[in-house]
């Protein structure tokens, strides 16, 4: 896909989609939405941006390798689970605080913590599956 | 946008209002501990000096949690612990019974054995592509499997263990390995759709999923209720898991593809999975109706262990032979549930414990068959006898267990089978038990007689083996080179398990004969999930 216009319109639309998948991740709390509709939309990003301007791109730009990534958010939801134990109640109770940041009140929870996992668990699989699809394809 | 009327609601009367008992937390480490591990394996992928050592870390921290549930199963009866605190049968509950927490331990040591293995077996490259991960992965699925108190958690973690295993089965990427991880991954897929409706038909019965709250409504509505079809399909399902007869075809054409301490992993614990699911489903969900379909279970069961049998003797590669030797095993654990009865089910679960610990020394064994050998055909291997002697005596000793014969572990589940067959009359189950155990008798000592006894011909001294040692100048068991105490330790511990369960037998036939009677009588179950008794 080495259209200019595609080449051209690929950044903007794939930071519009990350933006995206986090608004809807942090959504999901309440309303639909959630962890892993966000988390594929966050890879279809970076799928995107993958077909304008190749592989190599993307594992640049990531940083870390997609399923570190997914290991990373595995970590996560799984140590949101535990943050109970201190507190007696059972594994993966929600633990909510609310802190004031700048005058507005914020309610943290590990539900919020555990769903960012998922995220990240699902944008680095998809991720991690969409580049090496990718990759088939450049050779 | 979270409108503040949303969380006005009153929630006591959702939520278990009593204190969680510290012990209750072990509940849940088991698969805590995996899934953390293997999320920080996959985190440090390219630091794969490192996997070994914090896989094994993680794993020996498992099997001393497993000890400790088991312990405190073994004293205070089964422990529950409700996912984020909702009160059953709405949460997930987390429910261990002896049954549960016994099985859980074998897979931790297994697991433990394996890895140790792994250290030499599985290549660098084998490490990158996230040997330990997903090992610490199938194991969190396996863990989470024997010990959560809900059906469609069940199914939850089966799906844990199948991605899992796929990973597994075709590491190396060599067309045999995706030829048998095809046919193991579309049989499996079908297992699992087929537990899922089961499941669905389940919930649309029952309107229930926790299995305490099915177990105390099923008597009442097995006069009513399609439970029978229901139950033949759970059946199916498991047995397909399983590996029993009619539907065991992945079986043998895809446990000899992968690497050997893959093969090892899957045989020790992936259908006794299956085998697990289907006794608590049928034993203490569904007693009824297990009672009609022991016939079916039964008949099912003796071709099975037949038909595995006769399948080892006709068999050239040790991993092929291998294979069938895990279908005969799961025939007689399929007896114990078509007998049923809390002796006969003791005898099953005792079974399972012994194949868990036996099938996996047996494939790690062959291994190093075919390490010392040059190959996994019987017509390559021969004279091992003379080049490692120690070893031969621990495969001799193995095969007898493997064949059910005196003094080692498979005999004792066998001889209890055997009786409980012929105390209900059932005298074809017994003789179809003590016949496959002469088949299997007969495969192994054709095993012994090519591999181990017949002289070692002049010509085999080139190890097929890249790199590896040539075969004669190997020291059996000495362990003078560092690589061969980590190929030999785990075959060692394994096979102390399966020595000493052979001439201690009696703490565990104990402990089996309690978890089967509890899984017949689940009134204690019942009321570790429902303390306050509220029977409906």
């Amino acid at each position: 896909m080495n259209t200019l216009i595609f080449r051209t319109f690929a950044p903007f639309l794939t930071a519009l989609m990350l933006l995206f998948s986090i608004f809807v991740l942090l959504r999901g709390h309440n309303e639909p939405g959630g962890g892993f509709i966000g988390g594929l939309i966050g890879a279809s990003a970076f799928a995107i941006y993958g077909i304008a301007f190749g592989v190599q791109a993307v594992r640049r730009a990531l940083w870390f390798h997609p399923m570190s990534i997914a290991g990373c958010g595995l970590l996560i939801s799984t140590l949101s689970g535990f943050v109970s134990a201190p507190l007696g109640l059972p594994f993966m109770t929600g633990v909510w605080i609310y802190p004031t940041l700048f005058g507005v009140e914020v309610p943290l929870a590990t539900v919020v913590s555990f769903d960012i996992g998922v995220y990240l668990v699902v944008v680095g699989t998809f991720t991690s599956i969409a580049l090496a699809l990718e990759e088939r394809d450049d050779a | 946008m979270a409108s503040p009327a949303t969380t006005a609601v009153d929630l006591t009367a959702a939520l278990v209002a009593a204190p969680v008992d510290s012990t209750q937390w072990l509940a849940v480490l088991p698969i805590g501990i995996c899934l953390g591990v293997g999320a920080l394996l996959m985190m440090i992928r390219h630091r794969t000096e490192w996997h070994a050592p914090v896989a094994l870390a993680g794993l020996a921290i498992l099997v001393l949690v497993d000890i400790l549930l088991l312990s405190k199963v073994l004293t205070n009866g089964p422990l529950t612990m409700m996912m984020g605190r909702w009160r059953p049968p709405f949460g997930i509950a987390i429910t261990v019974d002896l049954t549960g927490a016994l099985l859980a331990l074998a897979a931790a040591i297994v697991a433990f054995a394996c890895a140790l293995y792994a250290k030499i077996d599985i290549s660098t490259s084998g490490r990158r592509y996230g040997f330990y991960p997903l090992l610490m992965v199938l194991m969190a699925g396996v863990s989470g499997a024997f010990l959560t108190g809900d059906l469609f958690n069940l199914y939850v973690w089966f799906e844990v263990l199948l991605i899992s295993s796929f990973g597994l089965l075709i590491l190396g990427s060599e067309r045999a390995q995706i030829d048998g991880a095809l046919k193991y991954a579309v049989l499996n897929l079908i297992a699992t759709t087929l537990f899922l409706i089961a499941t669905a038909y389940l919930y649309a019965i029952f309107g229930t999923l926790n299995m305490a709250d099915i177990a105390r409504k099923a008597p009442a509505l097995s006069a009513t209720a399609p439970l029978m079809t229901l139950a033949a399909l759970f059946v199916l399902a498991f047995s397909m898991k399983a590996a029993a007869f009619p539907v065991n075809f992945w079986l043998p054409a895809s446990y000899h593809t992968p690497r050997v301490v893959v093969s090892a992993l899957f045989a020790g614990l992936l259908t006794k999975v299956g085998v697990y699911a289907l006794l608590r489903v049928m034993v203490m969900l569904l007693p009824i109706e297990r009672e009609g379909l022991s016939f079916a279970i039964a008949v099912m069961a003796a071709l099975t262990m037949i038909l595995g049998a006769m399948g080892a003797l006709a068999q050239n590669d040790i991993r092929r032979f291998l294979g069938f030797i895990v279908i005969a095993g799961i025939g007689n654990i399929l007896a114990g549930v078509a007998i049923g009865g809390a002796v006969a089910v003791g005898g099953a679960i005792f079974y399972a414990l012994h194949s868990i610990l036996l099938m996996t020394a047996l494939y790690l064994v062959s291994g190093e068959m075919g390490r010392l050998g040059g190959g996994f055909g019987l017509d390559r291997l021969r004279g091992l006898w003379t080049s490692a002697p120690v070893f031969a005596a621990v495969c001799l000793a193995l095969f007898f267990a493997a064949s059910g014969l005196p003094p080692f572990s498979g005999f004792w589940p066998k001889a209890i089978l055997v009786k409980a067959s012929l105390d209900i009359g059932a005298w074809w189950l017994a003789a179809s038990i003590l016949v496959s155990g002469f088949l299997m008798t007969m495969a192994f000592g054709r095993l012994f007689l090519f591999a181990f006894w017949r002289p070692a011909a002049e010509t085999v001294t080139t190890p097929a083996v890249p790199g590896g040692p040539p075969p004669v100048s190997v020291p059996s068991l000495s362990l003078a080179r560092s690589e061969n105490r980590w190929r030999l330790a785990p075959i060692v511990i394994l096979s102390a398990f399966v020595v000493g369960f052979g001439l201690f037998p009696e703490r565990l036939i104990l402990a089996t004969q309690q978890a089967a009677s509890d899984l017949a009588d689940p009134s204690a179950y019942i009321r570790s999930v429902f303390p306050e008794g509220d029977v409906r």
